[in-house]
C-alpha cells in the first residue's frame, strides 16, 4: 500500500579511515569519527581542508578510495546516494525553480511513493516547523535568501531522516540573519532529535551550534571534541589559531617543577604554565587567549610593554602590546566601561598560570 | 492552398524529428567532455558550414534509384527493384532534418548546459531514481530549450526552398517554391507578393513568440 519504508534507525554515524585522492593529492586523509545519535557534529576548517569532500562521501556523491561509512551499524559505503535515506541541505539551497515551495518540500516523499494524504500532512508539518506555511504556493524566485534556506531545511527533514547533512547552509546570508537562523536550526534539530553533520568555515557558527567539532586541515582531523574543550585546550598551533584569536609565544622549556614548567623565550622572557607532557629543552609555544590577559594586577605571569595598536570592535577592544622586541601579544578587553590604555602608553598585563597551555608543533 | 498545408505539415514533422534526434545528442554533449565530445561537436557543426546545396545533393546520392542505399539493399537481396526513396515527402523530411539538426542540437545544448547540476544531485540525494530525476527535474528544466529549438527549426522550415525543390516531387511543393514559381515562371507578381507576405507574417509571429519566451526565461531566472 505505501511505498518504500522510511528509515527507522537512530542516526549513529561511523566514519572509518576515509581516504580520497584527486590525482596525486590526498584530499581526505584517514578521516575517522564516531558520531552519536542526535549529535550536532561540525566539520570545521579552511577551504581545501577536505571537509566538503568528506560530507559528499557520507552523502554518497563521492566514492572514498578506501575506508568505510556505517549508519546504525550498516555499511553504506557502496550504497548509491538515492538509497541512503539521508537528508541534505546544500550551500546554494538547490531549490527546484520550476516547482513551488509545497512541491519542493514534497519531492523526497514523492520519490518514496508515499500516498498523497500522507504527503500533505508531512509537508504541512514541515512548513509549520520552519514557519513558512503561508508561502506554500510561492516559487523560489519570490522568496528571500532566508526563506529559501528554510525551504531547503524543510525539504531535508520532511521524511524524518536519521541523519541530516548540511554544507555551509548559512554562508550566503548576512550576519544578523545568520545568527537567528543558527538558533532556529539548533532548535529544529533538538526537537526532531536528528543527527546533524555540519560543514562550515565559520568558527563562531561551529561553536554556537555543535555538540562536538572536528577541526580539519589538509585532509586530516586535527582535533575533535566539545567546543569549550577545543577552545581552551587546543592540541596544536593550527587549532589554537583557527578557533578564535590566539597568542603563541615561542621558546624552550627551562625547568619543570610541581607540575609547572617555565618557558624561556629568545628575548629573555620567563613564563610559567601547567607542564603537561613537555620535556626540558623542548621547543614549544605558550598558548594564551587574548581575553584571558588582564590589565588589572593579579597573580601569575606578568609582562610589561608598550601598547602598539587599539581596535574598537564593538563588543570588545582589541589591543596589541609589545612586551619584547620579538613578542607582540593580543589582548581583548570587554567594552564594559573601563577605558583601555591608548597606543604608546606603557602597560602591564597579567594572567593566571593555569590558563596557559604548552603546544608542540 | 495545398502548399500551405504541405508546408506546415512537413515543417512540423521535421521539427519533431529534429527534436527526437537532437535531444539525446545534446544531452550527451551537455554531460560529457573529452575527445568524444570534440568528435560529436565536430560532426554536428562542420556540416553546418557546408553549402546547403552540397548537403542536399549528397542525400540525393544516397537516396536515388542508383544511390548507395538502394544499391546495398539490392545486393544483400532484401529487395529486387530499387524503391523510390527520392522525390517524395519522406525524402524532404530527411533532407531538411539533416540540414536543421545543428540548430536544434546547439539550442538544446545551451539550455541543458544552464541546468544546475546541484539540482540533479539534490534530487538523487532525496531518493529520486534516475528516471524520476530525468522526467521530473531535468526535462522540465530543459523545456525552454526544447521550445526555443522547435521554434527556430519550424521558422526555418517553413521558408525552406532548396531542399524541397531538389528532393521533393510535384505534389510536395512548399510555399517558398510556389513563390519562386510565381516570380520566375507564371510571372504572377500579385500571387507572389501575397504568398511572401503570408510567409513573412507567420515568421514574424513565431519569432515574436520566441522572443517573448527568451525574455520570460530571463525573468524567471532560470
Amino acid at each position: 500500500m505505501t511505498g518504500s519504508p522510511l528509515p527507522q534507525g537512530k542516526g549513529a554515524l561511523d566514519l572509518q579511515a576515509l581516504v580520497k585522492h584527486y590525482g596525486s593529492e590526498r584530499v581526505v586523509d584517514q578521516v575517522s569519527a564516531v558520531i552519536r545519535p542526535g549529535e550536532f557534529f561540525s566539520l570545521l576548517g579552511p577551504s581545501g581542508s577536505g571537509k566538503t569532500t568528506t560530507l559528499m562521501m557520507i552523502a554518497g556523491f563521492v566514492q572514498p578510495d578506501s575506508g568505510a561509512i556505517r549508519v546504525d551499524g550498516a555499511d553504506i559505503t557502496r550504497t548509491p546516494a538515492e538509497r541512503r535515506g539521508l537528508g541534505m541541505v546544500f550551500q546554494n539551497y538547490a531549490i527546484f525553480p520550476h516547482l513551488n515551495v509545497f512541491e519542493n518540500i514534497a519531492f523526497p516523499l514523492r520519490a518514496r511513493h508515499l500516498p498523497d494524504r500522507e504527503i500533505r500532512k508531512r509537508v504541512q508539518e514541515a512548513l509549520d516547523l520552519v514557519r513558512l506555511d503561508r508561502f506554500a504556493s510561492r516559487y523560489a524566485r519570490q522568496l528571500s535568501g532566508g526563506q529559501q534556506q528554510r525551504v531547503a531545511i524543510a525539504r531535508a527533514i520532511v521524511y524524518h531522516p536519521p541523519i541530516v547533512l548540511m554544507d555551509e547552509p548559512l554562508g550566503a546570508l548576512d550576519k544578523n540573519l545568520r545568527y537567528d537562523m543558527q538558533v532556529e536550526l539548533k532548535d529544529i534539530q533538538q526537537r526532531l532529535g536528528m543527527t546533524v553533520v555540519y560543514v562550515t568555515h565559520d568558527q563562531e557558527e561551529a561553536m554556537n551550534l555543535s555538540d562536538r567539532i572536528a577541526i580539519m586541515n589538509r585532509g586530516r582531523i586535527e582535533q575533535a571534541g566539545e567546543p569549550g574543550v577545543i577552545y581552551e585546550n587546543p592540541t596544536n598551533a593550527f587549532v589554537a589559531r583557527f578557533l578564535g584569536e590566539a597568542n603563541l609565544i615561542e621558546g624552550t622549556i627551562e625547568a619543570i617543577r610541581d607540575g609547572q614548567a617555565s618557558l624561556l623565550t629568545r628575548s629573555g622572557l620567563r613564563l610559567l604554565a601547567p607542564a603537561g607532557s613537555v620535556q626540558p629543552n623542548q621547543a614549544v609555544s605558550l598558548f594564551i587567549r587574548p581575553e584571558k590577559l588582564s590589565f588589572t594586577p593579579g597573580p601569575g605571569n606578568r609582562l610589561t610593554g608598550i601598547i602598539k595598536r587599539r581596535s574598537f570592535l564593538g563588543n570588545i577592544n582589541r589591543l596589541s602590546i609589545q612586551v619584547a622586541p620579538d613578542t607582540d601579544l593580543t589582548v581583548d578587553l570587554a567594552n564594559a566601561g573601563l577605558e583601555p590604555p591608548p597606543p604608546g602608553a606603557k602597560a602591564t598585563i597579567t594572567w593566571p598560570i593555569a590558563h596557559g597551555v604548552f603546544l608542540t608543533q | 492552398m495545398q502548399a500551405i498545408w504541405v508546408t506546415n505539415w512537413i515543417s512540423l514533422v521535421v521539427t519533431v524529428t529534429a527534436l527526437l534526434l537532437g535531444y539525446p545528442v545534446a544531452y550527451y554533449l551537455a554531460n560529457r567532455s573529452g575527445p568524444r565530445f570534440t568528435l560529436v561537436i565536430f560532426c554536428i557543426v562542420v556540416p553546418y558550414f557546408t553549402s546547403i546545396i552540397v548537403r542536399t545533393y549528397s542525400w540525393m546520392v544516397l537516396l536515388g534509384t542508383d544511390g548507395l542505399i538502394n544499391d546495398s539493399l539490392i545486393r544483400i537481396g532484401l529487395i529486387q527493384a530499387p524503391i523510390k526513396l527520392l522525390y517524395n515527402k519522406p525524402a524532404i523530411v530527411i533532407g531538411m532534418t539533416y540540414v536543421l539538426l545543428p540548430y536544434m542540437v546547439l539550442t538544446l545544448y545551451a539550455a541543458m548546459k544552464s541546468i544546475d547540476t546541484n539540482l540533479l544531485r539534490a534530487a538523487r540525494g532525496m531518493g529520486a531514481s534516475g528516471a524520476m530525476t530525468f522526467f521530473r527535474i531535468y526535462l522540465p528544466l530543459s523545456l525552454h530549450g526544447v521550445i526555443s529549438g522547435a521554434l527556430i527549426v519550424f521558422i526555418l522550415s517553413i521558408g525552406f526552398f532548396i531542399t524541397p525543390a531538389l528532393m521533393g516531387g510535384p505534389p510536395d511543393a512548399m510555399i517558398a517554391m510556389l513563390i519562386e514559381r510565381s516570380v520566375e515562371i507564371t510571372i504572377d507578381w500579385s500571387a507572389a507578393a501575397i504568398m511572401s507576405l503570408l510567409l513573412l507574417a507567420v515568421t514574424l509571429i513565431l519569432y515574436a513568440i520566441y522572443y517573448r519566451l527568451t525574455d520570460i526565461r530571463r525573468l524567471m531566472g532560470a
